[in-house]
């Protein structure tokens, strides 16, 4: 059973390669920034009209940017082979996707943690009261973006066009958390916010559902 | 060959049965008038296609657990010819919704359900035109196939869900359940000659796969030798 | 070198296909590698080298045929033999330090006292005064040391070596062929290709021909070993 100790050696080379150079980090937030400053400007929502748009509108931006985030976490490894030396080393090759995604998962959080207030300003929508639902939804959602891209970055990373490639295999793939995660959010913006349980616990079964079929299948999608 | 020609044949035989019965023996919708009839179309289409993305499903698993290239064919043969199914019903609801809702598309649940779907199965079609090595593309295109299928009820249900929030002005009802006998009787007797046609293309689109494996193989050994 | 903390391994190949596609890059191959033997793989490129190399690492399952590690002392069931792999690439991160880069590898193949372990391979490969600096800042010659103290990081019995000289200079080849040499006089069995003859072919025990995916030539004896060795080259 060495997959979590694995799992947690590989996530803390993920993490350190990543904060020594925050590359991927700054890169993502000045490109979420970028599309929700374009968004104001061309539709300039009133408070009300930012309420029903905002949330679909910052989880479109979030699943683009992670379609261009997710494109690197396994070119980096193919650049000098080194995703043949994890396989020779790790005992169960499913450790290599865990840290992976748990990796992603954390980048789109801190992402999402960064814009979230710049969003309410923006958009003049608060979300201080409700900020422990937005984090829960936040969290299943991009945990679920993550498991999904993880996944499927390991596909692109394998054939040409990558770039487009990515997005094209994700974003249908992901249907379902764009459209129950707006949702979510929408609930929670509200001038009289409200938890939708129901949304919530169908983020939750997206996650497992994905966990277990990347669990099961994840090791081929690593082979050579 | 002539079992060939007898078996598509027989299927062009049911499938002409199947639209006589569509025109002639199901009665005229009282609301809807002649237009109601493409749902013997739809409908059965929506099923058919289904039933082969399923089929792709089961080969997609068998190819990633024994790893043999018939897998392979088989999976990509039914994952096409799903699409083309599908297709249908993307192409036939709008003819049916234009008269009777007054519009070409509406994001219904079940339009967009179907659309996603649709995108999926184009999105595994792209895949595989993107891997040139044959291994790797039936490995990598099988678990992407695998993926998507169990997505198929996530995406029902999730836009089911949401639909429920903002209801539509418009929707049809559940199929089958309003339905006059006779008209559910050729709604299925429609859906069976579906069947027959889904088997026979299938089947023609493996052969074809079989020969294009049969023919890489045999240009590389030329190459070799 | 530590004193050897295994038992002598022997590969066992048999009638191994594999295929890309069409193209079969090896044809069924058979081949028994004796514990403690030093094998020299040669041949041109896309003869099926690599492609064997790749397999006895277990990183690419044949088309056909079977791989087995013998181990007359352990039970290949429970602790299977793990090679040290030397591949093309370096098979290390760029973005991280050398100590950083083997101790991350020491961690993930779990082996007792990591940090020590790296301490004595940097020493040993003679990177003790870079460990803190950037693998990508490194030479060509200064990686390939890296790489290949990867490799040994959890004292493999098998060592599988893919033209470990690329890239080095004279003095670096001089270095790796008293590397090889020591390893293989403890009793590990290596498996190796290479281009041409050098330092390092002469240190080979058996030399193997590859061509078209089948072994064409197999010899220990000293008058053969050399024609082996440069046959298509000549």
């Amino acid at each position: 059973m060495s997959l979590f100790p694995n799992a947690l050696v590989l996530l803390g080379k993920e993490l350190r390669t990543e904060f020594r150079s925050r590359e991927l980090l700054t890169t993502t937030v000045v490109f979420i920034l970028i599309v929700m400053f374009m968004f104001s400007i061309t539709f300039q929502p009133t408070s009300d009209e930012s309420r029903q748009i905002g949330p679909g509108l910052l989880w479109l931006a979030f699943l683009f940017a992670a379609s261009l985030m997710l494109q690197h976490c396994f070119l980096r490894e193919q650049h000098n082979d080194t995703l043949s030396a994890l396989r020779l080393s790790v005992s169960d090759p499913f450790a290599i996707l865990l840290a992976k995604l748990a990796a992603n998962t954390l980048f789109l959080l801190l992402t999402e943690l960064f814009l979230l207030p710049i969003f309410a300003l923006m958009y003049n929508v608060s979300v201080v009261r409700v900020v422990h639902w937005l984090a829960l939804a936040f969290f299943l959602g991009s945990l679920g973006i993550s498991i999904v891209g993880t996944a499927l970055s390991a596909i692109s990373a394998q054939a040409r066009m990558r770039e487009l490639l990515l997005p094209v295999l994700m974003l249908p793939l992901l249907t379902p958390i764009l459209i129950v995660s707006t949702e979510v959010t929408k609930a929670l913006f509200d001038r009289a916010p409200y938890v939708r349980w129901q949304g919530i616990g169908f983020l939750a079964v997206f996650d497992v559902v994905f966990l277990t079929a990347l669990w099961l299948f994840g090791e081929y999608l690593l082979e050579e | 060959m002539m079992k060939n020609i007898l078996a598509a044949a027989a299927v062009f035989l049911l499938l002409g049965v199947a639209v006589y019965a569509s025109f002639f023996i199901a009665p005229t919708d009282v609301k809807q008038g002649l237009i109601y009839r493409i749902l013997f179309l739809h409908v059965p289409s929506a099923w058919t296609g289904l039933t082969a993305f399923f089929i792709s499903f089961l080969a997609n698993l068998l190819y990633v657990w024994r790893r043999q290239p018939r897998w392979d064919w088989l999976g990509v043969s039914a994952a096409e010819v799903g699409l083309a199914f599908t297709t249908v019903v993307l192409v036939t609801g709008p003819i049916w919704a234009h008269p009777v809702w007054g519009i070409w598309w509406t994001w219904s649940p079940r339009l967009t359900s179907t659309f996603v779907l649709w995108l999926l199965y184009v999105a595994y079609v792209v895949l595989r035109t993107l891997i040139e090595e044959p291994d790797r593309r039936a490995l990598l295109s099988a678990l992407f196939g695998i993926f998507a299928f169990i997505d198929v009820p996530l995406v029902f249900g999730s836009i089911r869900w949401w639909r429920d929030q903002h209801p539509q002005p418009v929707v049809m009802g559940e199929p089958g359940a309003g339905l006059d006998p006779i008209m559910y009787k050729v709604l299925l007797f429609s859906w069976l000659a579906m069947l027959a046609l889904m088997t026979l293309l299938i089947r023609q689109r493996y052969r074809l796969e079989a020969m294009r494996g049969d023919l890489e193989t045999m240009q590389q050994e030329l190459e070799v030798a | 070198m530590t004193p050897p903390a295994f038992s002598p391994v022997a590969l066992r190949f048999e009638n191994i296909d594999k295929r890309y596609g069409g193209l079969l890059a090896l044809r069924g191959v058979s081949l028994t590698v004796a514990p403690g033997e030093c094998a020299v793989f040669a041949g041109r490129n896309g003869s099926g080298k690599t492609t064997l190399l790749r397999i006895a690492a277990r990183l690419v399952r044949p088309s056909r045929g079977s791989l087995s590690f013998s181990n007359s002392s352990c039970d290949d069931e429970k602790s299977p033999v793990r090679p040290g792999f030397v591949a093309h690439a370096t098979m290390v991160y760029d973005e991280l330090t050398a100590e950083e880069n083997l101790l991350l590898f020491a961690r993930l193949q779990t082996v007792s006292r990591p940090e020590r372990r790296v301490e004595a391979l940097l020493e040993e490969v003679g990177l003790s005064d870079r460990r803190a600096s950037l693998v990508g800042t490194f030479s060509r010659g200064m990686r390939q040391r890296v790489a290949i103290a990867r490799a040994l990081l959890h004292e493999p019995a098998v060592l599988l070596l893919d033209e470990p000289a690329t890239g080095l200079d004279p003095p670096g080849v001089a270095w790796l062929a008293e590397a090889i040499r020591r390893l293989r006089d403890s009793g590990r069995t290596i498996l190796m290709s290479l281009h041409g003859e050098s330092e390092i072919s002469s240190l080979g025990t058996r030399a193997i021909r590859l061509d078209a995916g089948s072994v064409v030539a197999d010899t220990r004896t000293g008058a053969t070993f050399r024609s082996v060795l440069t046959f298509a080259d000549a």
